[in-house]
């Protein structure tokens, strides 16, 4: 038998991963709910950004911070290069076609990550303390990472819903072809979607690179879990993508500790495939 | 005879005769990129049996490794030969396939959502091998335990020869298959579900059973292809054979030469061997990881400027020119 406080902080670890995978699936959602098309290709983006950080930081000695802050541009930018390059000459075109677009982006990305910076395992470490409440043992690091990536969601709800092109993105992610009518502009608000999903991920490279080490495979690890949360928590729903995050990471983290870590993650994708079957439109959509 | 009947005779022949050629010291690494297009374009067709009808699916991988996996677990742990083993392996993924496939079509996921379902499967399937690391030996793989010399029982051979032909003979099994789906009622059903679902049970459609039925087909295709690939490497990897990569590679190979036509499939994966093979000799071991990247930078660009693949579009252009010089001159 387990002890329970084992199950208590796997628990909670399970609360703080699923932080940094809400802030992923949010920006997957957000393009994938304006643009209408998945970058299978997201989280490897994010790999770009944590190598960023990595060699800022240990390589050249910024401050985190600053490098943080560089990510985040960064990942705006690759996420407008994406969107320009990549998407706009293919929107409208078979979906196979464009699943395989970004597709091909996640092999060159890849294998150009292999080829400047080897497979080895990059870490940057922080000489931050382990918390230890009540018996369980916290890393201060994954707290850090958990309330930031709280904070650029609210910022991300307050964007979307207060400012005037946040309102705009809103409405084209409910209906493309009505709001072209009136008068908007879909490819600025293209571009801005594509900017803040991209700009996500750089917040996300930064978060995850202080919990983890970065790869060139490190998109392969993490997106598909991204996907499927999106996909659980109905595509382009912010909310159920929030809600869905935390159900996944719990899973994977309380699965992990009681079985074992690929058996956690089997047992968060068959949840997956049951739940798509039990509520194809996402775990928070009405039965229709 | 028609040009295109010639063509292909003319090609099979040289087929036929492939290991008999002379090819120098290059024989026995020809014959290994040949052999490996053979069951690859095998495993292609078998996904576009599906694919072309609008079910895309991003885990075939999973029906590769199961097929892969049963045969060679079977034959390493039970000496059970891959002729039976094999069936056992198809008939496995078939019923995984089911599994998989009665709630997609009972309650309509399709689209993106039917990828990523499909991946999700994949990804089990290769995350279960990894953790069953006790007799499938997790990512490090399993070697085939070999026989004593050639033997047909255990369908190894030392002359890859022999590979050669079966793998051949694979093929044009796999073409054969695609061809009667191609001129059989299945391919008017699936069209019009791929069109419009609710329109195509109106009018007598059982959709439930033809997607089903198309999906168990292409499933266990791909297990053969699967138990093939395994004999003649005689070694399986969970990443190599289950998973979201080699489920990609699939479906890019498929689409870079066009999904819609029975030679799409064949003339994409070659192209993306060929050249796979191509960088890895230029490169070598120099500079890790440019030959892949390299390939990714081209299929992104085949993708956006090529879409419908580059066998549909040549058939295309070649249409263009050929079509109303035949009416011109009255022949058909």
């Amino acid at each position: 038998m387990i002890d329970p406080i084992f199950l208590l902080e796997a628990a909670v670890n399970g609360v703080l991963l699923g932080g940094v995978l809400a802030l992923l699936a949010l920006g997957l959602n957000l393009i994938f709910g304006v643009v209408d098309i998945v970058w299978i290709a997201y989280v490897d983006l994010v790999m770009v950004c944590m190598y960023l950080v990595y060699f800022l930081v240990m390589v050249y000695g910024w401050p985190l911070w600053l490098a943080g802050a560089l990510s985040v541009a960064l990942g705006a930018l690759l996420g407008l290069g994406v969107h320009l390059l990549i998407i706009t000459p293919i929107l409208g075109k078979a979906p196979v076609n464009q699943l395989l677009a970004t597709g091909g982006l996640l092999f060159f990305l890849q294998s150009f990550a292999t080829f400047l910076w080897t497979t080895d395992h990059k870490t940057v470490r922080l000489a931050l303390p382990i918390l230890e409440v009540g018996g369980m043992f916290l890393s201060f690091t994954r707290l850090i990472a958990f309330a930031i990536s709280l904070v650029a969601m609210l910022g991300l709800w307050v964007f979307l819903r207060r400012t005037y092109i946040g309102t705009a993105i809103r409405a084209v992610s409910q209906d493309r072809e009505a709001m072209a009518l009136m008068g908007a502009d879909p490819q600025r608000v293209y571009f801005v979607t594509s900017a803040v999903g991209g700009a996500m991920a750089g917040l996300a490279g930064a978060l995850l690179i202080i919990q983890y080490s970065v790869h060139p495979f490190f998109g392969a690890a993490f997106g598909p879990l991204t996907f499927m949360i999106c996909v659980l928590g109905g595509l382009g729903n912010m909310v159920g993508a929030f809600v869905a995050s935390f159900v996944m990471s719990e899973i994977i983290s309380i699965g992990g500790v009681v079985i074992s870590t690929e058996m956690g993650y089997v047992i968060a994708f068959v949840v997956f495939i049951v739940m798509m079957f039990a509520r194809p439109g996402g775990i928070l959509a009405r039965r229709g | 005879m028609r040009p295109g009947r010639v063509a292909g005779a003319a090609l099979l022949a040289l087929l036929a005769l492939g290991p008999f050629l002379p090819m120098g010291g290059m024989r026995q690494y020809i014959l290994h990129v040949l052999i490996q297009i053979l069951i690859w374009s095998f495993i292609g067709g078998a996904w576009s049996v599906m694919g072309r009808f609008g079910l895309v699916s991003l885990g075939h991988g999973a029906f590769l490794g199961l097929g892969a996996y049963t045969v060679t677990l079977l034959w390493n742990f039970y000496s059970l030969t891959p002729w039976i083993g094999g069936v056992a392996a198809a008939a496995l993924t078939v019923v995984v396939a089911l599994v998989v496939a009665y709630p997609c079509s009972r309650f309509q996921v399709v689209g993106h959502y039917f990828a990523l379902v499909t991946l999700a499967v994949g990804e089990v399937v290769r995350l279960l091998i990894i953790a069953e690391r006790n007799w499938t030996g997790g990512s490090l793989g399993l070697s085939l335990k070999p026989a004593t010399g050639d033997s047909l029982l255990a369908m190894q051979f030392a002359d890859k020869r022999v590979f050669y032909y079966a793998s051949l003979v694979l093929w044009l099994a796999g073409l054969w298959i695609w061809y009667r789906v191609d001129r059989s009622m299945a391919r008017a059903a699936m069209e019009a579900i791929g069109e419009d679902e609710t329109a195509a049970a109106s009018v007598g459609i059982h959709v439930t059973r033809f997607k089903m039925g198309i999906t168990m087909l292409s499933a266990g295709l791909t297990a053969v292809g699967g138990v093939a690939y395994a004999q003649y490497i005689s070694y399986v990897n969970p990443d190599t054979l289950a998973g979201i990569g080699v489920s990609l590679r699939i479906v890019f190979a498929v689409v870079l030469g066009g999904m819609y036509s029975l030679l799409g499939p064949t003339v994409g994966t070659a192209l993306t061997i060929a050249l796979g093979e191509y960088l890895r000799v230029v490169f070598g071991l120099r500079f890790i990881g440019m030959a892949e990247t390299i390939y990714g930078l081209l299929l992104i660009l085949f993708i956006i400027f090529l879409p419908s693949g580059i066998y549909g579009s040549l058939r295309d252009v070649v249409a263009r020119f050929v079509r109303p010089a035949r009416l011109a001159s009255g022949v058909r």
